[in-house]
């Protein structure tokens, strides 16, 4: 991977920098030698390591501000860090990079439950945030597989999503407001605990963009009374096709789960192997949650279990309970762990329009073949969001490339069937080459005329999103300013 | 009044333009804004509509009854309950999806489904140089570089002129319940509606009317399981006044919906957005000739006498627009709060580099 190569002058500034933000930092906040700043040379994206000029770990939105104001008048970027769990490379430092981790600053400043809010420090963990707000019955919605470890900061810098979001949406859909600090180390708030703020929604082009705007520091989250109770029911079809209607006329009768997830047979395998989860052996698995009332829980899965036996499936299997409950998702959820036993993998993360399941699943297969690698399928079916993991030899010589070349050529075929090159995980340098591909050149000026906005000297995060041909002329631009 | 018949017309006349355009849908909104009258009128028609996946493409002029009436034949709708202001504005004309999106209208649902903005997942529209830019896509879940479906929502047509949005929409529910409570104060009410909004009960709308002493809470769903859940709200709600199973749901949210309360009467209405809990200390200090409150207290409608500035006397943080007002106190008041310099400046930057020309509705929106 490509990345610009550093910036003599800066790395020259080391000393200085180091010594200016000791001025305003505790001692303990800002990491320079070289053994402990490798600890941040990259996030789960481990193929790409650098270690950066040095970490620093602010406690406050004071301190955020002081770092943000020094290294902009320094002309040092910025590579902002929740817990470094992006698989798009979105945290990997530069070697003339500061990385500002936001890892310390993980209080909860106000909950609220009357107006069903909760306002956090943006290091505290996804998980902890529904911990805190757990004796009174309630959680935050927004529950990506990584939520133990990963940071409300990177969840809004990734607009992450989990399993549920069919039902409740991903973080934009959950964030109300922001404390934000700008290069300039401006601080800025933008929403709050009200619903809807006036003028331009900043709030929404926040959330997702990947550390180049801002550093959020604080942030105001909707909070939910949980439901009654969840169930699952476990589908087995003998074919792609035929799962994939399911799910439409799952949704097309107005159920609306709060999940729908979907493994192919490659993935069942697997996972049955490793979990023993007592999955039958199918094509297509579906796994499908309801919440409610246990009188509307039963409801709606009987008309999923009718729409369901209208398909002809090989297996239907209802949890009876909280035990059975959780058989149906061991395997699921120990899917990615599965696949790490057999091999090495890369998890590809895209979208497609649910109807083009089937093909999407059909044009995968032969490509795999022309690849010559191994490919499992899980799938939030409700919402088309596809993870893809091909399995590939990490020991073997050209295996690697292999396995990037065959993911980009995934990729594209989301776009081309109607989907997007990304559902959760975010661009990232992962696939920031391939934005030409879903975007056209003018579609990307328009996104890069907002972060012109936000941090002209483009020091936030510079070589990351977008392709490096296309935002070369800013960042020589800027850099020629220094 | 221009009206472009495709979206390369559309780009072409703004590109084409020197002076100010004042961009309409269905024109409901009665802009004043001195310049060329820009209509989507041309841009109709849908252009995808997939009930298994939830998803709709249409172009931007096309009315809000055409799409309502498509989706109600699939036995689907807006889950964001865009409201009708025409009722209120004594306006005609035939509202426009590009319109509700751009104007970021949401309804009483907005407190459980999410606002106008949370079921936009795509964009097409014309920059202010006349650049067609796409965003988004039709896609649920998509990450894939800055959010700019979010900005163009509720930019109220500075930022560029839509010509397709794809929206999420979602089946309509089979049973709608509403639970009113009788004789409860606004404290009470929003000690009430904050219980039931914290609830398991799932509630798509709550609102209080205070001429009537009566809080309405909306559950829907499946019809057992509406009308269980209005029982159990029935039993906990008790000790806040005395509620009761209402029986006439879709009416009563329309007018909630459309602030009927206020409809032909004379004044000025403001739209004030804040902590439901604010509403209770706030409400006397706005000295308002009437008050509707809707999003458990959340959404403030206030009717004043014609020309009084409001917002001085709103003293927590949230956001208050004029809605109705005549020509004269809309140019002396503005109709969109001021924001605060670092914001306002923000703002203004991104309008500068959307439309660098200033020819799209200048003056709205500060
Ligand atoms: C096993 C595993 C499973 C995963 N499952 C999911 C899943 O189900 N759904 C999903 O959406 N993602 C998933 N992810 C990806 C990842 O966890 C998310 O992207 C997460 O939001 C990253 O959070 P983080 O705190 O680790 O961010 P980091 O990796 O530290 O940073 C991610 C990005 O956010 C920026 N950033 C971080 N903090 C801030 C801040 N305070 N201000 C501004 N920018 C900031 C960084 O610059 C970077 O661009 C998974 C990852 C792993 C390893
Ligand atoms: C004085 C007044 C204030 C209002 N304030 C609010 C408010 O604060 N919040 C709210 O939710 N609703 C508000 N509304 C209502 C809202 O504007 C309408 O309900 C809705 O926009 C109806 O659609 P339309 O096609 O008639 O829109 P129009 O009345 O034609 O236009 C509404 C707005 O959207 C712009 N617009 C229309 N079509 C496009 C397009 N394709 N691309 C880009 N921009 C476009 C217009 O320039 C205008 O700013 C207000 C209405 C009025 C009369």
């Amino acid at each position: 991977m490509e990345m610009p190569s550093p910036n003599p002058a800066i790395l020259a500034r080391k000393a200085r920098l180091a010594e200016r933000l000791l001025a305003v930092l505790p001692d303990d906040a800002v990491i320079q030698d070289e053994a402990e700043t490798r600890a941040y040379e990259c996030d789960a994206l481990t193929a790409y390591r650098c270690p950066p000029l040095l970490a620093v770990l602010p406690r406050s939105t004071q301190e955020v501000s002081d770092i943000l104001r020094i290294c902009h008048e320094e002309g040092v970027p910025v590579v902002p860090r929740g817990a470094g769990t992006s698989l798009a490379g979105g945290a990997l430092p530069t070697a003339d990079c500061v990385i500002l981790g936001v890892a310390r600053m993980n209080g909860v400043l106000e909950t609220d439950y009357g107006n069903r809010i909760i306002r956090v420090q943006t290091g505290r963990t996804n998980l902890s945030v529904s911990g805190a707000v757990e004796e009174a019955d309630f959680f935050y919605a927004p529950d990506p597989s990584s939520q133990l470890a990963c940071a409300i900061g990177g969840n809004i810098a990734m607009n992450s999503g989990g399993a549920h979001c069919l039902k409740y949406g991903v973080t934009t859909n959950n964030l109300l407001g922001v404390t934000l600090v700008m290069m300039d180390g401006t601080v800025v708030e933008i929403g709050g605990a009200h619903l809807d703020a006036g003028g331009l929604d900043l709030l929404g082009v926040i959330c997702g963009s990947e550390g180049q705007l801002g550093v959020v520091t604080e942030a105001t989250l909707r909070i939910l009374r949980k439901p009654e109770g969840a169930r699952p029911v476990l589908i087995g079809y003998d074919s792609n096709e035929v799962a994939g209607a399911c799910v439409s006329d799952i949704i097309k009768a107005g159920v609306l789960p709060v999940a729908i997830e979907f493994m192919d047979r490659p993935c069942i395998e697997a996972c049955e192997a490793f979990a023993k989860a007592g999955y039958p052996m199918c094509e297509a698995l579906l796994i499908v949650e309801v919440e409610g009332s246990p009188e509307e829980i039963d409801h709606q899965l009987g008309l999923i279990i009718e729409i369901a036996r209208s398909h002809n499936p090989v297996e239907l299997r209802e949890a009876g309970d909280a035990e059975e409950a959780g058989r149906i998702w061991l395997g699921r959820k120990s899917a990615f762990g599965a696949m790490g036993q057999i091999n090495d993998y890369m998890c590809l993360d895209g979208t497609i329009p649910v109807s083009s399941l089937p093909y999407v699943l059909r044009r995968i297969g032969e490509m795999s073949q022309e690849f010559g690698l191994d490919v499992a399928n899980v799938f939030h079916a409700g919402d088309g969001n596809m993870h893809p993991l091909i399995l590939f030899d990490a020991n073997k010589p050209g295996d690697l490339e292999i396995c990037e070349a065959f993911g980009a050529e995934i990729l594209k075929l989301c776009v081309e069937a109607g989907g997007c090159l990304t559902g959760e995980h975010g661009v990232g340098i992962e696939k920031r080459d391939l934005m030409l591909h879903q975007y056209s050149a003018t579609d990307l000026e328009a996104q890069l005329k907002v972060k012109d906005v936000f941090d002209p000297r483009w020091l936030l995060n510079p070589a990351k999103v977008f392709p490096l041909a296309v935002t070369e002329g800013r960042r020589t631009a800027a850099m020629a300013a220094e | 009044m221009l009206t472009p018949q495709s979206e390369a017309e559309l780009a072409e006349i703004i590109a084409g333009a020197s002076g100010p355009l004042c961009i309409q849908g269905g024109g409901t909104r009665g802009l004043a804004i001195d310049g060329e009258g820009l209509s989507t009128r041309g841009l109709t028609g849908v252009e995808l509509y997939e009930p298994g996946a939830l998803t709709l493409v249409v172009r931007a002029g096309t009315p809000v009854a055409e799409v309502e009436a498509l989706l109600a034949a699939e036995n689907q709708r807006l889950a964001f309950e865009p409201m009708d202001h025409r009722g209120l504005l004594g306006t005609g004309g035939e509202p426009t999806i590009g319109g509700v999106i751009a104007a970021g209208v949401s309804g009483p649902r907005r407190i459980q489904a999410g606002s106008a903005r949370d079921h936009l997942l795509g964009v097409r529209f014309a920059d202010g140089a006349g650049q067609i830019v796409k965003n988004g896509g039709r896609v649920m879940k998509n990450v894939t570089g800055y959010d700019l479906v979010k900005l163009m929502c509720g930019a109220h047509g500075t930022l560029g002129v839509l010509s397709e949005v794809s929206l999420k929409v979602l089946p309509v529910a089979e049973a709608s319940a509403t639970v009113a409570i009788e004789g409860a104060d606004l404290g009470a009410a929003v000690a009430a509606m904050s219980a039931a909004l914290g609830s398991p009960y799932d509630v798509t709308g709550a609102a209080y009317d205070p001429e009537k002493q009566t809080a309405f809470i909306r559950v829907e769903g499946f019809a057992d399981s509406a009308a269980y859940r209005c029982r159990r709200l029935v039993s906990e709600l008790a000790g806040f006044g005395s509620p009761r199973i209402e029986d006439e749901s879709a009416a009563l949210w329309r007018g909630i919906r459309d602030a009927a309360a206020f409809q032909g009467r004379a004044g000025d209405i403001w739209r004030i957005s804040v902590k439901p809990s604010d509403a209770v200390a706030l409400a006397p200090r706005l000295q308002a000739e009437a008050l509707q409150f809707d999003w458990g207290g959340g959404l403030i409608w206030a009717l004043l006498p014609a020309g009084t500035d409001l917002r001085p006397r709103i003293n927590v943080p949230g956001h208050a627009a004029l809605v109705r007002a005549g020509a004269g106190t809309r140019a002396r008041l503005g109709v969109f709060q001021p924001q605060p310099g670092p914001l306002a400046a923000l703002s203004a930057g991104l309008r500068r580099q959307f439309d660098p020309k200033g020819i799209l509705n200048p003056g709205l929106m500060g």
